[in-house]
C-alpha cells in the first residue's frame, strides 16, 4: 500500500509524493486522516442524534440520567490512548528516518539569506537553484547569514529551519525527474513570500553536465549577460530594479559613476571597487534612505560574476560612457580546463 | 487552607466590626489568610521570572565556560559577600519586625523596619560602588561594553586594552605586574584601581594558586616563576605568599594597598576558600579570538540579573518605607499586622534571590 | 409579553431589588464611579468594553489581510511592491498580536470570570478588589502601547517576535514587547486574584467538589497565568535589552542562541494556548448542564482533566520547534507528552456528549454555541494529532495547516464558547434579554463562515502553502479566494452578534432572575445583581441539581423552591 502511495499523484490533501520519505509520511497522514474522520463522524453523529432524540419537550422537563461511571470513563479513555501511542511511534520512526542521512549521501551546502537561497556543491560550484540527481540520497547542510529561514519542499515532505550561527542538517532522495518548488517556511521579513526557488531533479548524467557547466558557466557568456544571469538567479531582482523603480534597495539604473551618499554622511563615486565592496560587505556603506538589510555574498559569489554585475551596471548607466567589456578577463583563480567549448548546454 | 471552617464559623468572630476588615471578607483571619496566599502566589511568579534568567545564565555558562570564567575576574567577591551579609541581616530585622508587630511592640517594630530599610540602602550603596567600578572600566552592558565587537572589530578600541588589563590583573592576582604579554597596551596600574580604598583586603595563600596552575599554560610560565615574583614589590609577595586565609576570617590589611594588589588579594581569598577551583584563572590571551568577542555577553547577563534584582530591592524599600509610615501612625497591633507580615515575605524573597545570585555570579569557578 | 414589574415574580430570592431599586449598574453615577470602582462586576464590564474594542481592531485587520490575499489571487496582478508586502506583514503581525494578547487571553477570565466568579461563589467580591482594578489599568496601558504601534504604523515580526529577526527589525518591536509585558501583568493579577478568591471565599457548604466546573476551569487557567506569564515577562525584557542595549543573548554573531528565544517564548505561549481554551471549556460545561437540564456527567473527570491539561500544558512547548534542529530525543519526548494532552481533552468531549444523553436539550442560542464548540474543538483537536506526530509536523509546520489548526482551537472553539457564555450571562449582567431569532441567524453565519474560512486552509497547508506569505504561487489562488469569502460571512455574523447585544440594552425585554434554570449561585440573585451581589446568603447545594427550579410561564423564567432543594440535596447524599 505504501508503495502505491509513494507513486501517487496529487490528491485532495497532499501534493504528489516525490521522495523516498513521502510514502511513510503519506501513510501516516492517511491513517490519522481516516481516524479523524471516524471520530468526527462518531461525535457529530451522536451530537445530532441526541439533539433530536432528547430535544426539550416542555420547559417543565426534569430529566434524570446517569451522572458518573468510572468504568465508562476508563473505557473511553483507552481507545484514544492506544491510538495516539500508535501514532506517536509511527511518527517518531518516520522522523528518525528523516533525521539521519544514509552514509555516502551527496552533500550540498545550503546558505539562506534575506531573501534568496545559495547552494554550493562539492567542487565549489554554486547556484541559486538546487540541482540534484534523481534516486540519490542528498544530504543538506543548512546555515543562514542573517535571520532564521526554513528549507521546505512539499513534494519531498522535507522541512528544516535554517538558523544563523549553527548548521542544521536534513536529507532527501528524490524519486522522479522534474522541477519542484522550494519555499522559505519561516517568516523572515519583507520578501518572505518571494523567497521561493526551484529544486531541479535530473538524471545523473544531466546533473554531472550541469556541475561541469556550473563550474565555469561565465566563460560561455558575455560579461553583461553574466551580470543579467546573476541578477536573476541570485535574488538581486527582489530588491533592485533595472529600470529606475524604487524597491527595498536602490535601483541599479544610473548607479555606475554616480556619487553615492551614505547614512553616515560620507560619499563615494560608484566605481568598480565600490560595486565590489557593496556586494561583499554591504553593511559597511549603507546608502542614505535605505536600511542595512542586504546580505553579504562573501564566499558565495565568484569574481567573474561580480565583474558581470559591474558590466551590467555600466550598460544601464548614463553616467558611464566608456566601453563595456566584450568578454570576460582571464580569471587567475579558475583552474585551466581543457574541454571547454560546449556552451550549448547553458542551464536556463 | 481552612476556608471552610472559617466560613461555617458563625459570626462570633466577625461581630465586633474590625476597622481593617474589608467588606467582602467575613473574618479578619480570612482576610489575613487571603492576603498571605496572594503574596505567596505572587512570589511564585517572581521565582519563575528570575527562573528564566537563571536558565539563560545556565545555558550561556555551559556554552561559554571560559568566557564566563574570564568575566568573573571583574566581579568583587568581597563586596558580594558583604552585600550578602547586609541583606541577610536585613532579613533578620524584617522577621524581627513581624514578631514585634504580632506582639504589639510598637517601638521595636518601627526600629526594626528602619533597620531593614537601612539594610536595603546599604545594599544599594554597595551595589552602586560595584557598578561604579564597572563603569570606570567601561564594562557596561551591551554595545557600550569595552569588549563589544562589531563586524569582527572591537567597537571601543580605546577602552578595550584598559578593560583587558583590569580583568587580567585581577585574574592574575598580584602578577598583574609581570604580565607584559597579557596586557596588550602599556599599563599604568594606578589607573585600574578606583575602588581600592574602599576594599577591605586580606592575606592570601597564593602558593596554592601557583602550584595548581596548569603547567601547559606556557604563555604564563614566565610569570609563574617564583623568581619573577620575588622581584616584585614586598606587598605583592606578601599578598601572594601570605598565610592561608578563609573568607570567614577576613581582616583589614596591615598596610595600605596600592597598585591594584588589593583586588588581587581579595580574589585570592575567595579562591583559597575553594581550593579545587584554584586553577581556573583565565587571561585574555587564553581565550580564542572567537571567545574574546563574547566576553561582553557575561556583562550583559551580570547587569540584567543584578539590575533586575536591584530593582526588586528598590521596590521592597518603597514597601518598607510605607510600612514605617503606617507603623508610626500606630496602624499595626496584635489584631492587625498582615501588611508587615506580607511585606516581610516579599523582602525575604528578594533576599533569597540574592542568595542564589551571589554564588552563581561571584563564586562558582 | 408585558414587562414584569412585580419583584416577587422575577423568580427567587437572595437579590431582590425593590421596584425602581438599585443594582450594580445604577448603584452610583458618574464616570469616576466607574474608573475608581472596586466592584468586580463593573471591572468586568470595563474589561468587556476594552476587550471587545481590541477584538474589533484585530478582527478588522483579519478582514484586511484576507482581502489583500483575495486581491493577490485575481488574474493578471502586477508584481507585489515592497510597500505592499510590508503592509501585509504589518497587518498579519498586529492581527495576531492584538488578538492573542488583548483578546483571546483576557476575554473569558477578565470579562466573564470577573463578573461571574464571585457570584458563583456567593461572595461579595474577589479577594483583592484593588488589584483587580489595577489589572484593568495594566490592560489599558498595555493596550496603549499597541495603539502606539498601530498609529506609528509598524510592527512586522509576527506575534511570536522570533529572534534574530525581531532584534534586527527596524519597526517598533520594543514598544510592542513592553506592551505585551504590561498586558502580562494584567493577566498575572487576574490569575492571582482568582486563585486566592477560590481558595478563601468559597461559601459554607461549597467544598472543592461542589464548585461549578467553570470555576475549576478558571482555577486551572489561573495557575497557568501565574506560572507561565512571568517567563514571558523575562523573555520580553531580554528581547528589549537585546534591542536597546545590544546584550547579544539571542544573537548568534555574539555567542547568543536565537533558538533559546523560541524555548523561552513557547514555555509561556504554549501554556497560554490553554489559558485561552480552558475557560472556554469551563463555559461549555455550564452550558451543557443547564441546557440539557440535568446533572453533568463525570463531574470529577471534567474537573481533573482541566488540572491535567493545565499541568501537561507546561511540558509540551518544544513541539513548536520540531524543525528547529533540536535533538531527536528532545523531539520524541515533546511529541509523546503532546499526545498525552489529547487524552484529557477527549475525556471532556465524551463527558459533554454523555451529559446530553437522556437530557432535555434546549436549542437556545448559548446551547447552539456549545454544540458548535464541540464540532470545532473536535476538528481542532484531531488536527492537533497530525501536528503532534513528528513526521507529519515536519511537513505541516509553518504552513496553513497550522494556521487552520490553531484558528479552530483558539478562535473557533474559544470564540464560540465566549459568545455562548456572553449570551448565557447577558441577562444576568444587564437584566435584558436579547433577540433570539437574530441570535440564531448570527450563530448560523458564524458557524458556516468559520468553517468556510478555515477548513480549506487545512487543505492549502497540506498542499504546501507556507504561512505568513504576502504573495503566493498561482496554484494556491483558489484556496485563498474561497477562504476570504468565508471570512466575510464570518465577519457579518459577528457584527450581527454585536448589533443584537447593543440592541438588547435599549430594546430588550426585561430578564427574569433565572431565564435558563441553571442552579449555580449567580442565578440565586437578581438580574442584574445588586451592588453587594446578594441581599441574603444564597442557598448552596449541588451546582447541577437544577430540579428545584420550576418554570413559570408568566415570567418566562425559573422560580426557586428552597424546600425542594433541601429535599433533593438530602436525597443525593444518601
Amino acid at each position: 500500500m505504501l508503495a502505491i502511495l509513494a507513486q501517487a499523484e496529487k490528491t485532495l490533501f497532499l501534493p504528489p509524493a516525490r521522495s523516498t520519505m513521502a510514502g511513510a509520511h503519506d501513510g501516516l497522514y492517511n491513517f490519522v486522516l481516516w481516524m479523524s474522520v471516524f471520530w468526527l463522524v462518531l461525535i457529530a453523529g451522536l451530537l445530532v442524534y441526541f439533539v433530536i432524540k432528547y430535544r426539550r419537550k416542555s420547559p417543565h422537563d426534569k430529566p434524570v440520567g446517569p451522572t458518573h461511571s468510572t468504568a465508562i470513563e476508563l473505557g473511553w479513555t483507552l481507545p484514544p490512548l492506544i491510538l495516539v501511542m500508535i501514532i506517536f511511534v509511527w511518527g517518531f520512526r518516520g522522523f528518525m528516518n528523516m533525521n539521519q542521512a544514509p552514509n555516502g549521501a551527496y552533500q550540498v551546502l545550503v546558505s539562506a539569506s534575506k531573501w534568496n537561497w545559495a547552494f554550493t556543491y562539492g567542487g565549489g560550484e554554486n547556484d541559486g537553484t538546487l540541482h540534484v540527481p534523481v534516486n540519490t540520497p542528498i544530504s543538506l547542510v543548512l546555515t543562514s547569514t542573517d535571520v532564521i529561514h526554513s528549507f521546505y519542499v512539499p513534494e519531498f515532505r522535507v522541512k528544516k529551519d535554517v538558523v544563523p550561527g549553527r548548521y542544521n542538517k536534513t536529507w532527501f532522495q528524490a524519486t522522479e525527474v522534474g522541477e519542484y518548488n522550494l519555499f522559505c517556511a519561516e517568516y523572515c521579513g519583507q520578501q518572505h513570500s518571494q523567497m521561493i526557488t526551484k529544486v531541479v531533479v535530473e538524471s545523473q548524467e544531466d546533473f554531472d553536465a550541469y556541475l561541469e557547466v556550473r563550474g565555469r558557466w561565465w566563460k560561455t557568456e558575455k560579461p553583461v549577460d553574466v551580470g543579467k544571469t546573476v541578477y536573476k538567479d541570485r535574488g538581486c531582482a527582489q530588491c533592485h530594479s533595472l529600470d529606475g523603480t524604487a524597491g527595498t534597495g536602490p535601483t541599479w539604473k544610473n548607479i555606475f559613476g554616480d556619487e553615492r551618499k551614505f547614512v553616515d554622511g560620507s560619499t563615494r563615486i560608484a566605481d568598480e571597487n565600490y560595486i565590489r565592496d557593496s556586494i561583499l560587505n554591504p553593511g559597511n556603506e549603507v546608502l542614505e534612505g535605505y536600511d542595512n538589510v542586504m546580505p553579504t555574498f562573501q564566499g558565495q559569489i565568484k569574481d567573474p560574476e561580480i565583474t558581470g554585475v559591474i558590466e551590467l551596471l555600466k550598460s544601464i548607466s548614463t553616467k558611464y560612457d566608456g566601453k563595456i567589456l566584450g568578454e570576460m578577463p582571464a580569471d587567475p583563480g579558475d583552474e585551466a580546463d581543457g574541454g571547454s567549448g560546449d556552451g550549448t548546454q547553458a542551464q536556463e | 487552607m481552612t476556608s471552610e471552617n472559617e466560613h461555617t464559623g458563625d459570626t462570633g468572630h466577625g461581630d465586633n466590626h474590625h476597622p481593617h476588615l474589608a467588606h467582602h471578607f467575613e473574618t479578619p483571619a480570612q482576610q489575613f489568610e487571603s492576603g498571605k496566599l496572594g503574596m505567596w502566589v505572587f512570589l511564585a511568579t517572581e521565582i519563575l521570572m528570575f527562573g528564566g534568567l537563571f536558565c539563560a545564565y545556565a545555558i550561556y555558562r555551559g556554552n561559554h565556560q571560559d568566557v564566563f570564567l574570564y568575566g568573573y575576574g571583574a566581579l568583587d567577591k568581597m563586596w558580594g559577600a558583604t552585600n550578602t551579609v547586609v541583606l541577610l541581616a536585613s532579613s533578620l530585622t524584617m522577621a524581627w519586625a513581624v514578631r514585634a508587630a504580632q506582639k504589639g511592640q510598637q517601638k521595636l517594630l518601627i526600629g526594626m523596619l528602619i533597620a531593614t530599610f537601612m539594610g536595603g540602602v546599604g545594599f544599594m550603596v554597595i551595589k552602586g560602588v560595584e557598578y561604579k567600578a564597572k563603569w570606570d572600566h567601561h564594562l557596561f552592558p551591551g554595545t557600550m561594553n569595552a569588549f563589544y565587537y562589531e563586524g569582527g572589530q572591537p567597537k571601543h578600541p580605546e577602552a578595550l586594552p584598559h578593560a583587558i588589563e583590569y580583568i587580567d590583573g585581577r585574574n592574575l592576582g598580584g602578577e598583574a605586574h609581570g604580565g607584559g604579554g597579557h596586557a596588550p597596551a602599556g599599563h599604568e596600574p594606578a589607573e585600574d584601581s578606583p575602588q581600592h580604598e574602599a576594599v577591605p583586603g586580606d592575606d592570601a595563600h597564593a602558593a596554592e594558586h601557583t602550584s595548581a596552575e596548569p603547567a601547559s599554560a606556557g604563555v604564563r610560565a614566565e610569570q609563574n616563576a617564583t623568581a619573577h615574583l620575588a622581584s616584585a614589590s614586598p606587598v605583592i609577595v606578601q599578598a601572594v605568599y601570605g598565610a592561608p586565609a578563609d573568607v570567614s576570617t577576613i581582616k583589614p590589611p596591615a598596610s595600605p594597598a596600592d597598585m591594584g594588589v588589593n583586588d588581587a588579594v581579595i580574589d585570592q581569598a575567595g579562591e583559597v576558600s575553594m581550593p579545587s577551583a584554584a586553577h581556573t584563572q583565565i587571561l585574555w590571551n587564553d581565550l580564542s579570538s572567537d571567545q574574546q568577542k563574547k566576553v561582553h555577553l557575561f556583562f550583559g547577563i551580570y547587569f540584567l540579573m543584578t539590575g533586575l534584582h536591584g530593582l526588586h530591592v528598590l521596590i521592597g524599600m518603597v514597601l518598607i518605607a510605607w510600612l514605617i509610615l503606617k507603623a508610626k501612625k500606630g496602624t499595626f497591633g496584635k489584631d492587625y499586622f498582615a501588611p508587615v507580615d506580607i511585606g516581610g515575605l516579599y523582602w525575604h524573597l528578594v533576599d533569597l534571590i540574592w542568595i542564589f545570585l551571589f554564588p552563581l555570579l561571584y563564586l562558582i569557578h | 409579553m408585558s414587562v414584569i414589574q412585580d419583584p416577587v415574580k422575577v423568580g427567587g430570592y437572595g437579590g431582590q431589588q425593590e421596584p425602581g431599586g438599585t443594582n450594580y449598574i445604577n448603584h452610583s453615577k458618574g464616570i469616576m464611579s466607574w474608573l475608581l470602582t472596586l466592584d468586580h462586576k463593573r471591572i468586568g464590564l470595563m474589561y468587556m468594553i476594552a476587550v471587545l474594542g481590541a477584538f474589533l481592531l484585530g478582527g478588522s485587520l483579519a478582514v484586511v489581510l484576507r482581502t489583500m490575499l483575495f486581491m493577490r489571487a485575481a488574474p493578471d496582478v502586477a508584481p507585489m511592491t515592497p510597500a505592499a508586502q510590508d503592509l501585509y506583514n504589518q497587518v498579519f503581525t498586529l492581527h495576531g498580536a492584538v488578538l492573542v494578547f488583548m483578546f483571546i487571553i483576557p476575554a473569558v477570565p477578565a470579562i466573564l470570570g470577573n463578573i461571574v466568579l464571585p457570584l458563583m461563589l456567593g461572595a461579595k467580591d474577589v479577594a483583592f478588589p484593588r488589584l483587580n482594578l489595577l489589572s484593568w489599568y495594566c490592560y489599558m496601558v498595555g493596550g496603549a502601547f499597541f495603539l502606539f504601534v498601530l498609529l506609528n504604523g509598524r510592527l512586522d515580526t509576527g506575534w511570536t517576535f522570533y529572534t534574530p529577526y525581531s532584534t534586527s527589525s527596524t519597526t517598533s518591536v520594543t514598544a510592542a514587547t513592553l506592551g505585551a509585558f504590561v498586558l502580562g501583568f494584567s493577566s498575572i493579577l487576574t490569575g492571582l486574584n482568582f486563585i486566592a478568591t477560590i481558595h478563601m471565599l468559597r461559601p459554607a457548604g461549597m467544598g472543592w467538589f461542589r464548585m461549578p466546573l467553570f470555576l475549576w476551569a478558571l482555577y486551572a487557567t489561573s495557575i497557568i497565568q501565574v506560572l507561565a506569564t512571568p517567563v514571558l515577562a523575562i523573555t520580553l525584557l531580554l528581547l528589549a535589552a537585546e534591542r536597546v542595549l545590544g546584550v547579544g543573548i539571542f544573537d548568534p554573531a555574539m555567542g547568543g542562541d536565537p533558538v533559546l528565544f523560541q524555548h523561552f517564548f513557547w514555555f509561556y505561549s504554549h501554556p497560554a494556548v490553554y489559558i485561552m481554551i480552558l475557560p472556554a471549556m469551563g463555559i461549555i460545561s455550564e452550558l451543557m448542564a443547564t441546557f440539557c437540564r440535568r446533572q453533568i456527567f463525570g463531574y470529577s473527570f471534567i474537573a481533573f482533566s482541566s488540572i491535567a491539561i493545565a499541568l501537561l500544558g507546561f511540558l509540551v512547548w518544544g513541539h513548536h520547534m520540531f524543525t528547529s534542529g533540536q535533538s531527536a530525543m528532545t523531539n520524541a519526548v515533546f511529541s509523546l507528552i503532546t499526545f498525552s494532552v489529547a487524552i484529557p481533552s477527549a475525556i471532556k468531549v465524551f463527558n459533554w456528549l454523555a451529559t446530553m444523553y437522556k437530557g432535555s436539550i434546549s436549542l437556545a442560542t448559548p446551547m447552539l454555541y456549545a454544540l458548535a464548540f464541540i464540532w470545532l474543538f473536535t476538528i481542532g483537536g484531531l488536527t492537533g494529532v497530525f501536528l503532534g506526530a513528528l513526521s507529519l509536523d515536519i511537513m505541516a509546520h509553518d504552513t496553513y495547516f497550522v494556521v487552520a489548526h490553531f484558528h479552530y482551537v483558539m478562535v473557533g472553539s474559544m470564540l464560540t464558547a465566549f459568545i455562548g457564555g456572553m449570551y448565557y450571562w447577558w441577562p444576568k449582567m444587564f437584566g435584558k434579554m436579547y433577540s433570539e431569532p437574530v441570535a440564531k441567524v448570527a450563530w448560523f453565519l458564524i458557524f458556516v463562515g468559520f468553517n468556510l474560512t478555515f477548513f480549506i486552509q487545512f487543505i492549502a497547508g497540506s498542499q504546501g502553502m507556507p504561512r505568513r506569505y504576502a504573495d503566493f504561487l498561482p496554484e494556491f489562488a483558489w484556496y485563498h479566494q474561497f477562504s476570504t469569502v468565508g471570512s466575510y460571512v464570518l465577519a457579518i455574523g459577528l457584527f450581527l452578534v454585536l448589533y443584537n447585544w447593543v440592541h438588547s440594552l435599549f430594546a430588550g425585554r426585561k430578564a427574569p432572575q433565572n431565564p435558563w434554570g441553571g442552579n449555580t449561585l449567580e442565578w440565586h440573585t437578581s438580574s442584574p445583581p445588586p451592588h453587594e451581589n446578594f441581599t441574603e446568603d444564597p442557598h448552596v447545594t449541588d451546582p447541577y441539581q437544577m430540579h428545584a427550579w420550576d418554570y413559570d410561564e408568566s415570567i418566562d423564567g425559573y422560580v426557586y423552591d428552597k424546600a425542594k432543594a433541601i429535599e433533593l440535596d438530602q436525597q443525593s447524599h444518601h
